[in-house]
């Protein structure tokens, strides 16, 4: 056990109230692979932040437990000092610049530089590139990772799979590394590009720099690494070797079963049953970071549908496709009728009603009051709220405010009136206006991203009620969107699991966690022998 | 073949328009070259200097810089205090130079820092802050001398004792105390550059001999094969009877001009002047691998403020003139009208395109009233028309370069989605 590189002992660490880590302990070894697997809020990128003594860390307050490279005691409180310590992470994002070549990335703000006359006297900033130091250094990072890209072509026209090449060209090239960690590299690669980075990274273990993998696909973790390691809700779930498990085991340790019914069984409910309301065909939506790249889809009238998945995988993109936020592209059908698509006013004109995952940006206007933002939608769209002088449209402020006050007592919004701006009031009290609003669209189909995000208990339970309540009694179609999944389970239908911008399939609320975990990983082959 | 003429149209269409309109312009105008040439000769030397000092913050993603118009404030606030103690010759003017250089610094510096607080408005904020210091400039000079700060002659000041008159007469001072140092004629001087181009660029072909593509080895042939020419040129006009064996050429200014395009080209292959690089293309990306974005902004302001103050002084050396209220005010539009017709962006300008620029916007500066009157029977209208070209070309450019983001987004967003 000499070999071991870093250990982790009994990390925690607390944001205000918030455990998001709580003694979690793991050891890597030198030149091995070790994958990191983990639901979104499972504490994973905390971790690695700690890790880099990201700023984020320090400026809440710091983390408890202790921190072991080489087996002494290290205190990494900047990214500086992660480095100096040889400690290198390839971002998910690029960081690389478009205009800049291969090799002027690659030495981003650590040029090689030589001395001229004139830096003699006036210092460093004057010292001219040594271009073809930085080209020959970065061939070289390069030819470690097996790859043929030019060192002087421009970064602009390269395919996005060597991007992520150059980015890891980039942390090899410090000469120091001896840890790198890859935070979700595969995301945004096709297979065999994913295949190519997987050799490189079993390559650069076989030269002894230790590898932190974090990933979401299953089938990567057991064909590259050593040991695997679960986090669920900030706790360590389970560290093993990968040669004693299997992806249906990992699936299930990292979805885990933590789910309250909030609806108990009905005897006479089949929404399977009724007619399609919402038909999508090959449906995209070009949302950044949230792509939706082609997904097949019926809704039911009157059902509470639930769209999952792991961040960054599409699910987000799908209601804001449908409401004309984003970009979108395919066939969609409203009761049998086709849907205008980029077109907001469409889609509320066809009474599809909104409330976005993005409060304080789309969803809320933060410096009016309460039932100002309860009418403004109603006021665009049906020309409610409205009265008629002259010939102005002017705000019946009257019947706003009127509607407001039933609205404040329906949802028990807590606040000092309707005329307090909704920016002071709490996350919870947000959402509650924002469905507010979308209520009194008086929607036949009510889309909901994230409703329970950042708010607390309490509210989370009102928030559910309300919508089972909306869809039971006006028999309002629901698609609810959340990355939680237990959330979803509570009190959805049917549930459907979107990966890679694809429908992986529709799950039943109370299948297996080891089938949900292997869905929002891609898969949906389950290996017969071991349900 | 076909698209790539097609793109080439599109990326100049703007220098290519202009270039018709000078030719047409000098047509219409009816005046003999060699006197446009003697007129764009002078008005070269006077301007090239202030367009250079917009480069920097271009490349550094702030834009084009309209707070030169401070730097210009600096220049003239030491040149009129330095005129009244009795400045004359090449010592007074490059003691103009040195006492500026602090100053615009200082004005760079403040600005630069406002920008920072303003990131993604830099031109908008840069142009009201422009607004903003010539009230402070007129506080100065309207009021403050001859109240509380001394001036060195009183025949500088307004009847009654306070403030700066209006017009300052350069001549027998610091007019031309550049230009008249060292002047050459025309053909000599075209016969040292073609022969100094020349020399270099087979120098240069020799030593890259070895590791050059065909197409570079084609370009190098055609660079050698312009500096040859140059000197053809310089040598018939030499030996022949014509007009611009007459004209000449003020060459400590040339130099001035040359030091500071050299300086420009260099600095981008320094350390300072990558981050500059760095910084303009992506700050994120610069702030995350380290790069100090803030004080790279800045310094690029405070290196153009310094280099307009310095541009300015040559102007107006060479002008003759100095307008207390007005030599500042329009320095910066017609500075950046002059890049943009060279073909340069609100994200991209080289020296050769600001050479290029201040020579079309002049060209059509010198044949427009001429070619108002002989068209229109009016000189006014060649007036009105160039006015409108500034401004034009500017409002232009910032459509152009919006449109073009915009496109550019769009064009994302279709192929995102397939």
């Amino acid at each position: 056990m000499n070999n071991i590189m870093l250990e982790l002992k009994e990390i925690s660490k607390l944001y205000g109230e918030n455990q998001v880590l709580n003694k979690v302990s793991f050891s890597v070894e030198k030149g091995e692979i070790l994958c990191l697997l983990g639901e979104n809020g499972a504490g994973k990128s905390t971790l690695m932040n700690i890790l880099f003594g990201m700023p984020v860390i320090h400026s809440t307050g710091g983390y408890a437990g202790e921190i072991l490279l080489d087996g002494q005691v290290v205190n990494i409180n900047t990214p500086e000092k992660a480095m100096e310590l040889g400690i290198g992470m390839v971002h998910q994002e690029f960081m690389l610049i478009p205009g800049f070549t291969v090799a002027e990335n690659i030495k981003l703000n650590r040029e090689v530089t030589k001395g001229n006359p004139i830096s003699q006297v006036f210092g460093k900033d004057y010292r001219t590139l040594d271009y073809k130091t930085m080209n020959r250094d970065a061939r070289e990072a390069l030819d470690k990772l097996e790859i043929g890209i030019d060192e002087y072509a421009k970064v602009e026209g390269l395919p996005v799979g060597y991007m992520q090449f150059i980015e890891i060209a980039r942390e090899i090239d410090k000469k120091n590394i001896r840890l790198l960690v890859f935070d979700e590299p595969t995301a945004v690669l096709t297979e065999s590009e994913a295949d190519n980075l997987i050799k490189a990274m079993k390559h650069l273990a076989a030269q002894g720099i230790a590898i932190i993998f974090i990933t979401h696909r299953l089938d990567e973790v057991t064909a590259c690494s050593q040991h695997v390691v679960i986090l669920r809700d900030g706790g360590l779930v389970a560290a093993k070797k990968t040669s004693d498990t299997n992806t249906v085991e990992l699936a299930e340790l990292m979805v885990g079963r933590k789910i309250e019914k909030l609806v108990q069984n009905e005897e006479n409910r089949n929404v399977e049953k009724s007619e399609t309301i919402i038909s999508m065909k090959n449906f995209k939506v070009g949302m950044p970071g949230e792509m939706v790249k082609g997904i097949d889809l019926d809704i039911k009238r009157g059902e509470i549908i639930g769209i999952g998945g792991l961040a960054g995988q599409g699910k987000i993109g799908v209601a804001n496709g449908l409401m004309g936020l984003f970009p979108a592209s395919g066939e969609v059908t409203l009761n049998g009728e086709p849907l205008v698509l980029n077109a907001p006013m469409a889609s509320l004109k066809k009474k599809l009603a909104f409330v976005s995952e993005d409060r304080k940006g789309v969803g809320l206007l933060l410096d009016e009051p309460i039932d100002l933002n309860i009418a403004i939608t109603a006021m665009q769209v049906k020309d409610d709220f409205l009265k008629k002088v002259v010939f102005f449209n002017q705000i019946d402020e009257a019947k706003v405010k009127r509607h407001a006050e039933e609205m404040v007592k329906l949802f028990d919004i807590r606040c000092t009136g309707t005329e307090q701006k909704t920016r002071r009031l709490s996350g919870g009290n947000q959402q509650k206006v924002c469905l507010a609003r979308a209520i009194t669209l008086e929607p036949e189909v009510l889309l909901v991203s994230e409703p329970t995000r950042g708010i607390d208990i309490g509210a989370k339970k009102l928030v559910l009620d309300t919508l089972i309540e909306l869809n039971r009694k006006k028999n309002m179609t629901i698609i609810m969107t959340s990355s939680e999944l237990a959330e979803l389970r509570s009190i959805c239908d049917r549930i459907a699991i979107v990966s890679e911008g694809k429908l992986v399939g529709v799950l039943k609320p109370d299948d297996s966690d080891a089938k949900y975990g292997l869905y929002m990983s891609g898969k949906t082959d389950m290996p017969g022998e071991v349900l | 073949m076909k698209t790539k003429t097609r793109d080439l149209l599109t990326k100049n269409i703007v220098t290519i328009v202009f270039v018709i309109l000078c030719i047409l312009g000098i047509i219409a105008s009816q005046q003999p070259l060699p006197f446009i040439f003697k007129e764009l000769l002078t008005r070269v030397g006077r301007n090239t200097f202030l367009v250079l000092a917009l480069i920097i913050p271009v490349i550094a993603g702030m834009g084009l810089n309209f707070g030169i118009t401070i730097g210009a404030m600096a220049a003239q606030i030491v040149m009129i205090f330095a005129i009244s103690y009795g400045a004359t010759g090449f010592g007074g003017f490059m003691l103009c130079m040195v006492l500026s250089t602090p100053i615009a610094a200082l004005f760079g510096y403040l600005t630069g820092v406002v920008l920072n607080k303003t990131i993604g408005q830099e031109m908008i904020t840069s142009m009201i802050l422009g607004f903003f210091a010539n009230g402070l400039y007129q506080l100065l000079f309207l009021f403050l001398v001859g109240t509380v700060l001394p001036i060195g002659n009183e025949m500088y000041l307004i009847p009654g004792g306070v403030g700066v008159v209006n017009t300052i007469d350069l001549k027998g001072n610091l007019m031309y105390a550049l230009d008249d140092l060292w002047s050459l004629k025309v053909p000599t001087v075209l016969i040292i550059a073609g022969a100094i181009c020349t020399a270099l660029l087979v120098w240069m072909q020799m030593k890259n001999k070895a590791t050059q593509t065909k197409d570079q080895k084609k370009a190098s042939y055609a660079r050698i094969g312009m500096g040859l020419s140059l000197l053809v040129v310089g040598l018939v006009l030499n030996f022949t009877t014509n007009m611009y064996r007459f004209f000449d050429v003020p060459m400590i200014t040339a130099l001035f001009i040359i030091l500071i395009a050299v300086f420009n080209i260099a600095i981008f292959k320094t350390k300072m002047g990558h981050d500059f690089r760095t910084v303009g293309q992506d700050k994120h990306i610069a702030h995350v691998s380290g790069v100090n974005v803030e004080k790279r902004r800045v310094l690029s302001i405070v290196i153009s403020t310094v280099l307009a103050a310095w541009g300015q002084i040559i102007f107006l050396q060479n002008l003759g003139t100095l307008n207390t209220y007005g030599s500042h005010v329009q320095i910066s539009t017609f500075a950046i009208a002059a890049l943009l017709i060279g073909g340069a962006s609100v994200t991209k300008a080289t020296v050769g395109q600001a050479v290029l620029g201040v020579i079309l916007f002049h060209t059509l500066f010198i044949v427009s009233p001429m070619a108002g009157k002989n068209l229109f029977g009016n000189a006014q209208v060649g007036e009105y028309f160039r006015t409108f070209i500034a401004y034009g070309v500017i409002g232009l450019s910032l459509g152009l370069h919006a449109w073009k983001t915009f496109a550019a987004q769009q064009r994302k967003d279709k192929i995102d989605l397939e």
